[in-house]
């Protein structure tokens, strides 16, 4: 890959941003040219969402230079960004549930006639913006709330690129997406790239960034630390830079194969069924395991641990507990003592962590049962079992007593994880737990994983990296369209056979309904 | 592999449309049940001074409950609507008196003060970015107190012309008020919908963080969203100077109209919630409370438990939308 | 200064230190006009009055933590004073035993009819009080037949109300102590407070750490409709007899009282001493704004435009753009 020689056509010089007493970005440089797709790598905490915020004109820096063409620029409000044709894509969707398709995408300047709106220009141009990023399928006056996170992602592209912007950038924004559309939007993005389009592109996925990147800056604790053409550093080089330290092995080593014999499983799970979401899973999970649930997105793998986790009404099928029959009415069940199960949900801003709470309080929230008699709280029990769980998880945090919204995602992820361990549960359910988290926490978490594993417990683990559950996991349990189609362990485990059971191809093992993909 | 998706099952345009609005349409439902009712066992039946009556009284909280609809939109709140409501009429019954142009001139001046206190009700919750249900509870005190400046006790005078027009009926049988309710909604509601700010409203209400993210101008939105609350429930308080021709600084009415309009914009099919609704479905879920009173009375219910029935169905009504939980089997969905 | 502000602000004490002042310097002002305003006998009578109010905005504050908001205290606290004064003409002597208990259990059965509709029915908390408060008045209308109310208030409520036995300190306050000290202990020691302010925060997190957050709602609609008819009952003590709308000059104060000391009007923060200082702050306001004997106009004007400014100083929300 050449060199960037092109002139760049957005600059930040020595920008700088702090939120209090943290500080986001320190002097930090940034060029983009057009033609070409522009990696950012880092933790999370390195600055890369403070500058693209900055970038799209949402935030203002304290201090430096924006140049835009040759010209210095101040965006007060993101309208003037999106004017000056920067149009940026972020991980939390800017989408209004309730509006459509449609109003979505012409939200601001949409067409007009006689001072209103013009409903069938509107319309046009969101069928014209749909089918430019591939998604001709999404009826444009169906209300966003009804898609699925996949089709909104989407829809999202969409509305960035009916700016006809100059800049797209895009944070994450593959991460929620089935695999076909990732697909999708990496070819639109090579087309983009073609026409001249600057992309700023944010993802932790390597894979993605080997194919698509022609440059990449890393960025650390606010300052930007390199830029380089893409594949002039291997992983490993360029994940030190991230971390600024030497990785060993990203995954602890696993389990040895057979449990304990004579105990009974931990979860025993026959048939179970739900609405036309899950269709008759099976599925054992023994004390001391770590199993994997692989698949692409919604395939009923979140509507699974909801089910386990006593939040669905009107299931079907059998469900065993250490060789009982249990089943969980609802997650204050499923958490007691006589069942058991965690549940670490897949948004932890939303369902995970009372954000403007303190980080104490966030902790010791799911077990105050055990710290608490005759439903007074027991403030010194609190205090050490809350001790105990930072010190074990190395959980930054300047002062217990802060809100919880001011940590890192990596350490709020952390703070959800300890909140559960405190209830000593017999089987923990998490739900792509190291999404959007940077490369060191995640090490962390997959050492916490075994380690838990190891003391008795049996983990459930979904996600969607797939180096995640080859290298957790002892066996994985590949999910489609609400059932369970493939178990893949040992030197089976490898990443072709996740994506083609993950697409119900192969050797017919299972017959699907041939129904398409999200 | 990589076959391009097939477009699901499309479904026709009308069908969006339908749902989008789905609220009003079963008010409007409501609506044409209880009236059909009330006429049909009232002893007159179907004649012009049973309709003008209905219409002088309905028509007030329809045009107060146009003015909730706006701030509810953008999950906001107005409370001082009634207390707008209540100044203008007191304001009206100074000013709107005397020859044709001074009696223009002094609606004028009424409207253009409605709109003023909801301007200020807006200002305070944009660049004061104070909680709108805390700021409108405390300018309608203030509100209410000016009222009670200009009226001490009740009295006043109205244009006796006008008044007179406006609360009788037209050639045809069709009372005026329906008709200036009517151009209330065409001049004011439907531009204000179809404008980039009154959508802008619907897309704050739906989501305030991703609304600012896609460079909807907020504070705009609000203002003008709050400035015509005032300007809707001026016209409110206008009218009633017209239908009693007086003016009274009456708290227990504004506080009633106040109450009134956030029922009659639920019943109307406006989530509380925000981003979702139309001031059309207010007009008749305020026309279905003011008839459901008539109603027990016609029914000849005995007067001592029409205020308890009246209260019954007000709770049944919002609670119908409870049944929708009974077909929820995921709990998740229950909680914000 | 700024930074002194800003901490202070982050601290959450702002707004209990800011209403404190307020308060001192409406003890002072009032002085200037006439210097019984510092007298023990006026602050006692003061302390007397804003108990009446305290009790009402302890519910009120309750609700107003998880995020919701009870319109149905005017009539509620009608109830309460109505049903006590009724239970005494009904029963007789064991009437006058259960007169207090009897009124606010009426109160809690509305609380409790409300806490279903918002926690299991799902509906706006604004919306279903709205439509209790009407049910409740219609219920007195008819209990009442109409006509104001001729029971009378039994010796214990009058007692309770005016007396005083302890140091010369009104019972009335004692009582509002007692309310005070066990609202203030659910909300930082149990685990229910904890419960309360997680579900004002985020129902849905609360839900999935395992929290009954439905009957948390329920509950503290209860506690909230029993306060609300405690001070009816209190009030009609005080004036001997119960009388139709007698609650309706406690909604917006009891509202106001709560916000004005700190608590988040959307719900999951504040502090019960934030509360209690927002009730002697409004008390005050209104007694001085009477003694001065400003028209009816300025008070209410002057009230609105006090409640606008103070919160100006510290209930503004976060910037948008940072």
């Amino acid at each position: 890959m050449r060199v960037d020689t092109t002139a760049p056509i957005l600059q930040l010089v020595d920008v700088s941003k702090r939120y209090g007493g943290v500080r986001a970005l320190e002097g930090a440089h940034f060029a983009c040219a057009p033609g070409r797709i522009h990696a950012l790598l880092g933790e999370n905490g390195a600055g890369k969402s403070t500058l693209i915020k900055i970038m799209a004109g949402v935030v203002r820096p304290d201090a430096g230079r924006i140049v835009l063409q040759g010209q210095e620029r101040r965006f007060a409000h993101p309208q003037d960004a999106v004017s000056a044709g920067i149009a940026c894509i972020f991980q939390e969707l800017s989408l209004m549930p309730e509006l459509s398709v449609a109003d979505n995408i012409c939200i601001t300047n949409p067409p007009r006639r006689f001072g209103l709106i013009d409903r069938k220009a509107q319309r046009r141009i969101a069928e014209a913006a749909l089918a430019r990023a591939g998604a001709q399928d999404i009826h444009p006056l169906a209300p966003v709330g009804s898609l699925s996170l996949s089709r909104r992602q989407m829809v999202e592209i969409a509305k960035a690129l009916a700016r006809s912007p100059k800049i797209l950038i895009l944070d994450e924004a593959t991460s929620a997406l089935a695999a076909a559309d990732v697909e999708r939007v990496q070819a639109l993005l090579r087309k983009l790239r073609g026409e001249g389009m600057a992309i700023v592109y944010i993802s932790h996925r390597m894979k993605e960034i080997a194919a698509l990147a022609d440059d990449c800056s890393v960025f650390r604790n606010g300052r930007h630390v390199a830029t380089f053409a893409a594949g002039s550093q291997s992983d490993a080089q360029t994940v030190e830079m991230m971390i600024g330290r030497d990785i060993a092995h990203a995954f602890p080593p696993k389990a040895p194969a057979a449990p304990l014999a004579g105990t009974a499983p931990a979860l025993e799970v026959r048939g179970l069924s739900w609405n036309d979401r899950l269709h008759g899973i099976d599925l054992t999970l023994n004390a001391g395991e770590i199993v994997g649930l692989g698949g692409l997105d919604g395939q009923g793998q979140r509507e699974f641990f909801l089910a386990l986790f006593g939040v669905l009404r009107g299931l079907k099928g059998e469900l065993r507990l250490s060789g009982r029959p249990a089943q969980a009415r609802s997650p204050r069940q499923a958490k007691g003592p006589a069942i058991g199960i965690a549940l670490v949900p897949e948004d932890r801003k939303t369902d995970g962590l009372m954000l403007p709470m303190s980080a104490r309080d966030n902790l010791s929230f799911a077990a105050l049962e055990r710290l608490s008699r005759a439903g007074v709280v027991s403030r010194a029990r609190e205090s050490q079992a809350v001790g105990e769980m930072v010190r074990k998880l190395s959980i930054k945090v300047p002062a217990l007593d802060e809100p919880v919204g001011q940590l890192s995602g990596g350490n709020q992820q952390k703070v959800v994880i300890a909140k559960w361990l405190m209830n000593a549960p017999r089987i923990v359910l998490l739900n792509d737990p190291t999404r959007g988290i940077d490369v060191g926490t995640k090490q962390e978490i997959y050492v916490l994983l075994r380690q838990l594993a190891q003391e008795g417990a049996a983990v459930l683990l979904y996600s969607t990296d797939y180096a995640e559950l080859i290298g957790c996991c002892d066996r994985v349990a590949v999910m489609y369209d609400g059932r369970i189609v493939r178990w893949l362990a040992g030197a089976e485990l490898t990443e072709h056979a996740l994506v083609s059971s993950a697409l119900n191809l192969g050797d017919g093992r299972v017959q699907a309904p041939n129904r398409e993909l999200q | 592999m990589n076959s391009p998706p097939r477009a699901p099952a499309q479904r026709p345009d009308w069908q969006y449309r339908v749902y989008e609005q789905r609220g009003t349409w079963a008010a409007v439902a409501m609506f044409a049940l209880i009236f059909t009712l009330y006429i049909a066992k009232h002893p007159s039946g179907l004649t012009v001074p049973v309709l003008t009556t209905a219409a002088n009284k309905g028509v007030l909280l329809a045009v107060v409950a146009m003015a909730q609809t706006l701030p509810v939109l953008t999950s906001g709140i107005d409370l001082s609507v009634g207390m707008v409501f209540v100044l203008a009429n007191c304001l009206a019954s100074h000013l709107v008196v005397g020859t044709p142009m001074q009696a223009a001139l002094g609606v004028v001046v009424v409207l253009a003060v409605g709109a003023l206190c909801g301007f200020i009700n807006g200002a305070i919750i944009v660049w004061g970015r104070l909680q709108p249900i805390i700021t409108t509870l405390a300018t309608g005190t203030i509100y209410f107190g000016i009222a009670l400046g200009l009226r001490p006790v009740p009295g006043g005078d109205v244009h006796a012309g006008l008044a007179d027009a406006l609360t009788g009926a037209l050639p045809g049988g069709v009372p005026a008020m329906v008709l200036v309710l009517l151009a209330v909604i065409v001049c004011i509601w439907l531009p204000y919908r179809r404008s980039e700010l009154g959508r802008a409203a619907l897309a704050v209400g739906s989501a305030e963080g991703a609304a600012y993210m896609s460079g909807v101008d907020i504070g705009r939105t609000k203002l003008l969203t709050y400035t015509l609350a005032g300007l809707l429930a001026a016209i409110g308080g206008l009218l009633l100077t017209f239908v009693t021709y007086s003016g009274e600084a009456s708290s227990a009415i504004g506080g009633v109209y106040t109450l009134n309009s956030i029922a009659a914009v639920v019943i109307g099919g406006t989530s509380l919630a925000g981003g979702a609704g139309s001031a059309i479905g207010s007009v008749f879920g305020a026309l279905v409370l003011r008839t459901i009173g008539d109603l027990l009375f016609v029914f000849d219910m005995e007067p001592l438990w029409q205020p308890l029935f009246q209260g019954l169905i007000l709770l049944t009504a919002v609670s119908l939308g409870a049944v929708q939980l009974l077909k929820v089997s995921n709990r998740l969905e229950l909680f914000r | 200064m700024q930074a002194l502000v800003l901490r202070l602000r982050q601290s959450g004490h702002l707004p209990v230190l800011a209403a404190a002042i307020c308060t001192l310097a409406l003890l002072l002002l009032g002085s200037l006009y006439s210097s019984n305003f510092l007298s023990a006998q006026y602050l006692l009578q003061q302390l007397q009055i804003a108990s009446f109010l305290g009790i009402v905005a302890t519910g009120a504050m309750l609700v107003i933590l998880l995020g919701g908001i009870d319109l149905s205290v005017p009539w509620v606290v009608t109830v309460g004073g109505i049903m006590s004064a009724a239970a005494a003409g009904w029963w007789g002597s064991t009437g006058e035993l259960l007169a207090i208990p009897f009124g606010i259990a009426c109160g809690c059965l509305f609380g409790a009819v409300n806490g279903i509709g918002v926690a299991y029915l799902r509906v706006p908390s604004m919306i279903f009080a709205l439509g209790i408060n009407a049910v409740a008045q219609g219920l007195i209308v008819v209990q009442t037949g109409g006509f104001a109310p001729q029971d009378r208030a039994t010796p214990a409520m009058h007692a309770l109300a005016t007396g005083r036995t302890l140091f010369g300190i009104p019972n009335a306050l004692l009582v509002w102590l007692v309310v005070g000290a066990c609202t203030v202990f659910l909300l930082h020691r149990t685990t229910l407070g904890r419960a309360i302010y997680a579900v004002g925060n985020r129902e849905r997190a609360a839900y999935l750490s395992g929290v009954d957050t439905r009957r948390v709602t329920f509950l503290c609609f209860v506690l909230a409709g029993g306060c609300s008819a405690a001070t009816g009952v209190l009030l009609t003590g005080y004036a001997t007899k119960a009388y139709q709308a007698m609650g309706d000059a406690y909604l917006l104060p009891a509202i106001a009282a709560v916000v004005l000391g700190g608590t988040h009007i959307l719900g999951g923060r504040g502090s019960y001493l934030g509360t209690v200082v927002g009730v002697l702050l409004i008390t005050l306001l209104q007694s001085i704004l009477s003694v001065m004997q400003i028209p009816e106009m300025g008070r209410q004007v002057i009230y609105g435009a006090v409640i606008i400014a103070m919160l100006l100083v510290y209930g503004r929300g976060q910037r948008l753009a940072q």
